[in-house]
């Protein structure tokens, strides 16, 4: 077993686009879940509107990838008025049913063959971010820090991402520390004592899921630009559970907990996969074999997530005291 | 005394020399069981009524109708004399008529000042964008908690100012939930049992600060079943039995009538529970 490699990989998963896109879109639930009580769990297709409207915006509407990007915006906005406006009605386990169905909805709209002229089917879309890699303003090059060792354009794009990671951090906390954000944390407690203290409580609730969806949306930019392809199978449920995962890691009430728990669960993933199968390769798990390993470090990360929900529920960085009482 | 509440005789669904809520016609129907079904009803204006009537005569139901927290299958009311039937719950707050509830809503997994705070209205950092800016609502924020530990003060609430709500016993929510009420001054306040779990000791300055509110140019409106306490402090006793407003009067008037003392308050209403000194 390779340990310096193993070092290398989980410590490039730190700093991976894909780290920044979960965590960016746990930034978002934690608007809604964390800070308004919203269950929402089609967190998928709010990532997922913004990685289509991006990227139909260049290749159907001939947009700059700049404007695209305004128009991806829109679109999630338009989203969530359109999901909201009914369900944010329903008491919370009732919006769980209807996000996770409005999510699938999405995702079939997105494959069926109907709209394959615009979406691609389910084939997806491909070549529409090159423009992003003209915005470099890095020379040429190779650059390494420590254990990593990036190229100019994998730079830039670590440095957008991981910019726009600290952005909506600080958003979140100068969210959460004002008037507005009590609003919201009181509508997590009881939404009728905030109704009776005359706050237009479905107003605050659209708000909530308008911009937790708009955290998500640019989430699903910065994965897509990464993968340089939008596909349907992206935004499955899983993808909406991974962002759960992370976020409970975390801490759902909490500012930083979205970016340590995005950071600690894919290096946990990185770590678990790498020595798992390097333990496989010396032969001492006998009874395992190569791919079983993948599916194993996932059976080990739920058993991690339900340990952790029972023993620390307010994940790494939440305050005790918020949770203890209303569970 | 009840010269300058009633209008000619007090009998049930009289008229009031000034009204500041007056309901016509409203009626609940749960399924084939009708909960509220109120013909006529005035509340006076700068009094303090009381609300009582056995369990399940629909006192509570009466308030969520009149809050906007459920719809009745009809009837109309006004408020300061404009229509607030058919207006959302949070509308009906910011017209200045705040309520409580039976079972206390106490925001658990917030402070205490941040509860008070909550309560005040028209907040300008309530905005989502003038919020990110905090020189925009920080003055009005230190106004609001100064007048928040005020009020804490006088609930006896100031030692716990910084603890979660969910941490407070069951009688400090109820006085959490009254203080976070008056935060937004405003000029009906409908408590449904405030004295509920409220402890005795308690219960004396808890009289006296409604009897403030009273003074302060606030009209009070409460659900009771503390029959000492409606007999302390209320100056209108409005009694309602099976979704009808059965008797009104002063509260030794009504406690008076036979029929109400034998149907309502039971036979032992009388029996003195030693939460309170007063003579007869």
């Amino acid at each position: 077993m390779d340990w310096i490699q193993t070092f290398n990989l989980a410590a490039g998963a730190l700093f991976d686009p894909l780290t920044a896109a979960y965590i960016l879109c746990a930034i978002g639930l934690s608007v809604h879940f964390g800070y308004t009580g919203l269950l929402n769990f089609g967190q998928a297709a709010f990532a997922g509107v913004g990685a289509y409207g991006m990227a139909v915006g260049v290749l159907t509407f001939k947009l700059p990838l700049l404007l695209a990007m305004g128009f991806s915006l829109i679109c999630i906005v338009v989203f969530a008025l359109i999901l909201g406006i009914p369900t944010l009605r329903l008491r919370a386990d009732y919006l769980a049913i209807v996000t996770i169905a409005a999510a699938e909805v999405f995702r079939y709209l997105m494959s069926t063959i109907g709209f394959a002229s615009v979406t691609g089917g389910s084939n997806g879309l491909s070549q529409f971010g090159y423009e992003f890699y003209t915005w470099n303003p890095i020379a040429k090059g190779q650059y390494v820090f420590g254990p990593f060792n990036w190229s100019e354009e994998e730079l830039w794009l670590r440095i957008v991402a991981f910019g726009l990671v600290g952005l909506s951090t600080v958003l979140v906390w100068l969210m959460m520390r004002s008037p507005w954000g009590r609003i919201l944390k009181g509508i997590r407690e009881d939404e009728d004592a905030v109704r009776s203290l005359g706050k237009n409580v479905f107003f605050y609730k659209l708000q909530s899921l308008i911009i937790g969806g708009l955290f998500a949306g640019i989430g699903g930019m910065v994965y897509v630009i990464s993968m340089s392809n939008v596909q349907p199978s992206s935004w499955v449920t899983t993808f909406t559970f991974m962002i759960w995962t992370v976020l409970l890691l975390g801490g759902a009430a909490s500012v930083l907990g979205p970016v340590a728990g995005g950071m600690v669960f894919f290096v946990m993933l990185v770590l678990t996969n790498e020595i798992l199968s390097g333990l496989v390769a010396i032969g001492w798990l006998p009874f395992l074999d190569q791919p079983q390993v993948g599916q194993l470090r996932f059976i080990l990360i739920g058993l991690a997530l339900m340990l952790l929900v029972i023993f620390r529920p307010q994940g790494m960085f939440g305050n005790k005291k918020e949770l203890r009482f209303n569970v | 005394m009840s010269k300058d509440i009633v209008v000619g005789a007090a009998a049930p669904g009289c008229k009031k020399v000034d009204p500041i809520l007056v309901a016509s016609n409203v009626t609940r129907q749960f399924g084939g069981l009708t909960a509220v079904n109120v013909e006529h009803v005035e509340i006076p204006r700068g009094k303090i009524t009381a609300l009582i009537g056995p369990n399940g005569a629909g006192k509570t139901t009466f308030f969520n109708l009149l809050t906007g927290f459920d719809k009745p299958n009809t009837g109309e009311w006004t408020f300061e004399g404009k229509n607030l039937a058919g207006v959302s719950s949070y509308k009906v707050a910011r017209r200045g008529m705040i309520r409580t509830f039976q079972l206390t809503k106490s925001l658990n997994a917030m402070t205490v000042i941040e509860n008070m705070r909550l309560g005040a209205q028209k907040q300008r950092g309530e905005n989502f964008f003038a919020g990110l800016f905090r020189f925009l609502w920080s003055g009005e924020e230190k106004k609001i908690t100064e007048t928040a530990d005020d009020l804490l003060k006088r609930f006896k609430l100031d030692a716990k100012r910084e603890d979660y709500a969910g941490s407070l016993s069951g009688g400090q929510r109820k006085l959490l939930e009254m203080a976070r009420a008056l935060m937004s001054k405003p000029s009906l306040i409908m408590l449904d049992e405030p004295m509920a779990g409220v402890n005795p000791a308690l219960t004396q300055s808890l009289l006296e600060h409604i009897k403030g509110l009273k003074a302060g140019g606030t009209t009070v409106l409460f659900v009771e079943h503390d029959m000492h306490m409606v007999r302390h402090i209320s100056d209108w006793v409005i009694v309602m039995a099976e979704g009808k407003v059965v008797a009104e009067g002063e509260p030794s008037v009504v406690m008076k009538d036979q029929a109400v003392i034998d149907a309502y308050l039971g036979a032992h209403h009388d029996t003195d529970l030693g939460t309170m000194k007063k003579g007869k």
